[in-house]
């Protein structure tokens, strides 16, 4: 299908494309798969972060890939015997939608048929995310904070005040032609924001949460820094505020944790919260969603106005 | 009966185009969809795994008896995330591959790296 076409384009900017719809299809089947959390996450990350992301980083590396001088037939062989030996071995695998498949004998019944007296939250996925399953959240927290570092530490430029010159007028006027643009854009916007902090505050109910709902509310951001420029951008959410916020998701996450510990509870066990177990566990749920959320968003903004900025600097230094 | 696997076979192929990109493919962000595309394969293993026929999201609701496997969706729904995030490290990486040696074909690399190798040693 689609990946197949991924194969055989040569100019990146249509494998970029292609990945998009790639990310948005996959997310329809994810839904068809009744994994409705996963699908909103996949729809957000793979057909709208990632490919702007692969976009900016080709805008810096070149368009077009470089024909093959080696022999693609040993490659070929290498996959298709991992394919073949991959495939023999899902003979022995349980079929398709089956009930009774050993996944769904040992956690998952206690997790569908308890959580309600012990979490208290509709969402099944929330509930084990965030509250049983707490600490691996956080550790993926800690990755994707420590990814944000390493791609500020790669890309970040020195701290420089910029003089404004007088051929940025050239790049203004650029911004100014996408009227139509700008002005739905302006109208989304809020209404993004909006959808992100619904998505947040909700994820409890419905299909949603903090890594959903960061992505989203990055999203917003990165489209007005697309349209009304990286400066004017920076100038309205200051780059350095979403570091201290990145840093202050990550905390707010774990001293949750380090509080239900002093509150006489395991580490990240929200019982202990609150007088009731139940309002504990949703208060806990809420402050580290809210964690997740401020870390996801911050990295990303962070990703992409690194790359964003890195791009201007090297079209400034082409033009001189 | 066998068909009753059609799922994992879509996913070995999805994994194959993956890993036959990553291999065979010289250009360093061609290579990072490559990554992308055999991680999608993974998600959906993880996601198919979890459903159930007749089966619903697992949102607990008023007269449905039978939910989808919560687990995986957890454990993929984090994976999405955090692979953005490295993938954008790795773009990160690729971007200062390409300046400091005004390419991210593979192969054209190396060739440098060779001839830096040699001029280090006379």
């Amino acid at each position: 299908m689609i990946a197949i076409a991924i194969v055989r384009t040569k100019d990146l900017l249509a494998v970029v494309m292609l990945t998009g719809i790639y990310g948005l299809l996959s997310a329809s089947f994810f839904v068809v798969l009744d994994a409705v959390d996963v699908a909103f996450t996949e729809a957000s990350v793979g057909a709208g972060i990632s490919g702007l992301l692969m976009l900016a980083a080709i805008t810096m590396t070149g368009r077009t890939e470089a024909p093959k001088r080696h022999k693609p037939l040993l490659a070929l062989l290498v996959v298709l015997i991992t394919g073949g030996m991959l495939i023999y071995g899902t003979l022995d695998m349980p079929y398709f939608g089956s009930f009774d498949a050993p996944v769904h004998q040992h956690v998952a019944p206690r997790y569908i048929n308890d959580s309600m007296q012990e979490v208290g939250v509709p969402n099944i996925v929330t509930s084990v995310l965030a509250s049983y399953r707490a600490f691996d959240t956080l550790g993926e927290v800690a990755v994707i904070f420590t990814a944000g570092i390493g791609v500020l530490s790669l890309l970040a430029l020195p701290q420089r005040r910029k003089p404004y010159l007088v051929d940025e007028s050239g790049k203004e006027q650029m911004y100014k032609q996408h009227i139509v643009l700008r002005v739905i854009s302006k109208a989304l916007i809020p209404i993004i924001l909006l959808f992100a902090l619904y998505v947040q505050f909700h994820g409890d109910f419905g299909p949603g949460g903090g890594f959903q709902a960061g992505v989203i509310f990055a999203a917003a951001i990165i489209l007005y820094a697309m349209l009304f420029g990286l400066d004017n951008a920076k100038r309205v959410f200051s780059l350095s505020l979403f570091q201290l916020l990145a840093a202050i998701g990550l905390l707010l996450y774990a001293s949750v944790g380090v509080v239900s510990l002093f509150n006489g509870g395991n580490f990240l066990d929200y019982n202990v919260l609150a007088d009731d177990p139940i309002a504990g566990q949703h208060l806990g749920i809420l402050l580290i969603e809210l964690g997740v959320g401020c870390t996801v968003a911050s990295v990303m903004i962070i990703i992409f106005f690194n790359f964003a900025g890195r791009r201007e600097a090297q079209q400034n230094g082409e033009e001189r | 009966m066998v068909l009753g696997l059609y799922n994992y076979w879509i996913v070995v192929l999805l994994m194959m185009i993956g890993f036959y990109i990553v291999i065979a493919h010289g250009n360093l962000i061609k290579k990072l969809v490559g990554l992308t595309i055999f991680q999608t394969s993974v998600f959906i293993f993880y996601i198919s795994m979890g459903n159930v026929d007749s089966g619903s999201a697992p949102i607990l609701a008023e007269g449905v008896s039978r939910y989808s496997n919560p687990l995986p969706h957890v454990l993929i729904l984090t994976a999405i995330v955090v692979g953005i995030a490295t993938t954008a490290l790795g773009l990160a990486l690729a971007v200062r591959i390409k300046e400091a040696y005004g390419s991210i074909e593979e192969d054209e690399i190396q060739i440098q790296d060779q001839l830096t190798e040699d001029n280090s040693k006379c």
